[in-house]
């Protein structure tokens, strides 16, 4: 996942203004001096397109073209009988009623409906403390919070992976000291709980981080207003401080998703410590990648690639319409 | 001598709130103790663990030091298994992350610049593609990009690593904020008057104030690039080009099927330990950039 995907507030500001009025006009307006206004606009046209052209090039060649050629090859099928042909939509009904597919999306679906609201709490309880306590230990708890993000998902996975482990990780000594006798943290019913919590550990700092910032930038007389009003830190924080960021909160909330749909990574590097649990089509991205790697499915593992980005797409697209109004973007 | 006399600064509130506010501060430090514990646990084990010898690391009480002495054997043998192949993967971590985070950042800037300064044809429709490629998520893009650059004879190649990762529309975005924010068309104007051109405004005059902004696109896409696992996994099947999160894994693999006492896990260890440290020491350090940064664009 792009790291930059969830610098949510950012995205708030500026629903891009029509184009301003740029330099081109400025020179124009002057260009009796130095230069003809049509070879200026003209100058500035070519600048612009130059400048322009390496990020033209990367996004033809790593975005439109796969997309483009995925959704070719989505449309055909390859078998050793029948040879490669156009099967026109067959994929996406052998997708969309693959139950293997499905019950792939079902489990992120369950997973990220506990575990998004469990880390967006924290992180806004996190972002709320930092935001208003101003000592050393607040710093510390800061950057502690933080550090996960700076960790690679698969470290992050493997590290819990031998926390979780029966044979010689903490926690099954610990409950056994306890007197809760075993607990298998990598089996079936503990498996999505046990892979919340890595994402929780891995994510919720940054999100903490991107809360904050937002939250430093509310004016302070507001909350000087409020403590006149009566009101005490609580009651600034759930009816000033909460509502003022929500656009934020409502990105932030939809990175998360963007995120928990695509997951693989954890997933994947637990796969071989608990083979019984983690079957090949556990999430929907896992199940692409192992028809593409492990079965050479190459255009049914398109189709499921495309519909996936296809999903993620629509749905962002509207949930950002849905909540336009709290999200900033008109 | 004596203060009695000196006059105390009246703390009006009264008594019962005090003591509601006192045990609001124990609550809220207790919190923040219970998370940062929390939070520091598997780097804490991370390092216990690297500490400890094959043996104690499945014997021994899992967060707490052992046999320390191993630490460094640990380290040798890290750096000197399979002819040093952890040493490779890192520094392919570090190319990659290196070229890929510059590139994207040059790229980023000066689209972000032209989408803020300049007009152009075609550039509403590729502005809001931009935006939607925002969206587009990164891993339905990778199996796509590797079926297509398996077609060019590319994949197995670092470029199958790099060349993707030059592709940062957020970056893109967040310098047109930034550009649009921070540098008023009067400045770029006034250097034009002084008889400056356009690549020499960009680079004297817009360049110096975008450094913020600049150092967090770098700073993030490098990270993006030091973490990512699903494309170089997908693009690469030679070893030699492995980054580290990759090599780990495959190491973690490896320790796993050859079972138990194997002295892989505490290569897996220490090589985990190893990896992280650089970026810990990279945001710690550069703390004040990617804070400011985060800020970019945000609302006011």
């Amino acid at each position: 996942m792009s790291l930059l995907r969830q610098q949510g507030p950012a995205l708030a500001p500026s629903s891009p203004a029509p184009a301003e009025p740029l330099g081109v006009r400025a020179v124009g307006g002057k260009s009796g001096r130095r230069t003809s206004g049509l070879s200026a606009r003209a100058r500035h046209r070519g600048m612009g397109l130059l400048l322009i052209a390496p990020f033209t090039l990367l996004f033809l060649a790593f975005l439109v073209a796969p997309l483009a050629y995925a959704f070719w090859l989505s449309l055909r099928t390859s078998t050793l009988v029948g040879g490669d042909h156009f099967s026109w939509f067959a994929n996406y009904k052998q997708t969309f009623t693959d139950p293997q597919f499905l019950s792939g999306v079902r489990r992120v679906v369950v997973f990220g409906v506990v575990q998004i609201p469990v880390m967006l709490v924290l992180a806004l309880l996190g972002a709320l403390i930092v935001d208003e306590v101003t000592s050393r230990l607040a710093k510390v708890f800061r950057m502690t919070l933080f550090m996960p993000y700076a960790v690679p998902a698969v470290i992050g996975a493997l590290m819990w992976g031998f926390l979780y482990s029966p044979t010689f990780g903490p926690v099954n000594s610990l409950s056994h000291a306890l007197g809760l006798g075993k607990v298998d943290l990598l089996s079936h019913g503990l498996m999505l709980t046990s892979l919340g919590n890595i994402v929780t550990w891995q994510w919720t700092g940054y999100n903490m981080i991107v809360l904050y910032a937002a939250l430093q930038g509310l004016p302070r007389e507001v909350y000087e207003a409020a403590k006149l009003d009566g009101a005490g830190q609580i009651q600034t924080a759930l009816r000033i401080k909460i509502p003022m960021i929500s656009s934020a909160l409502v990105l932030t909330l939809m990175f998360t998703i963007i995120g928990t749909l695509q997951f693989f990574t954890e997933p994947r590097v637990l796969e071989p410590t608990a083979s019984q649990v983690i079957s090949p089509d556990y999430t929907p991205n896992l199940y692409a990648y192992n028809l593409a790697f492990q079965y050479s499915e190459f255009n049914y593992s398109a189709a499921i690639s495309f519909s996936l980005g296809a999903v993620v797409f629509i749905g962002s697209y509207f949930f950002l319409f849905a909540t336009r109004k709290r999200s900033g973007l008109k | 001598m004596t203060t009695a006399a000196a006059p105390v600064p009246a703390v009006a509130v009264p008594a019962p709130r005090r003591t509601s506010a006192v045990r609001g501060r124990v609550t809220v430090n207790a919190v923040m103790v219970a998370m940062i514990l929390y939070f520091l646990l598997p780097f804490w084990w991370l390092v216990v663990a690297a500490s400890k010898n094959n043996d104690a690391l499945f014997s021994t009480a899992a967060l707490w030091f052992h046999s320390p002495g191993s630490f460094f054997d640990n380290l040798q043998q890290l750096f000197t298994y399979n002819d040093g192949e952890y040493l490779r993967w890192m520094g392919n971590t570090a190319i990659y992350a290196g070229v890929s985070g510059v590139g994207a950042t040059a790229v980023a800037t000066l689209a972000g610049y032209a989408f803020a300064k300049y007009r152009f044809p075609g550039r509403n429709l590729l502005f809001s593609s931009l935006l939607g490629a925002i969206m587009v998520p990164a891993t339905a893009l990778a199996i796509p990009t590797y079926l297509l650059l398996s077609k060019v004879a590319l994949t197995n190649t670092m470029w199958a690593v790099i060349l993707p990762q030059l592709l940062n529309p957020f970056g893109v975005y967040l310098v047109r904020v930034y550009v649009q924010e921070s540098l008023p068309d009067e400045l770029l104007e006034a250097a034009r008057m002084d008889g400056a051109g356009e690549l020499r405004v960009l680079w004297s005059v817009a360049l110096p104030t975008l450094k913020p902004a600049l150092v967090t696109v770098l700073l993030f896409s490098m990270v993006g690039t030091w973490n990512n696992f699903f494309l170089p996994l997908v693009m690469l099947n030679n070893d030699k080009l492995f980054p580290l999160t990759v090599g780990l894994q495959s190491w973690y693999q490896g320790a796993l099927i050859q079972s138990g006492a194997n002295a892989l896990f505490t290569l897996v260890i220490a090589g985990s330990l190893v990896a992280i440290i650089p970026l810990i020491v990279a945001f710690l350090l550069l703390q004040r950039y990617w804070r400011g940064g985060l800020t970019v664009g945000s609302l006011k």
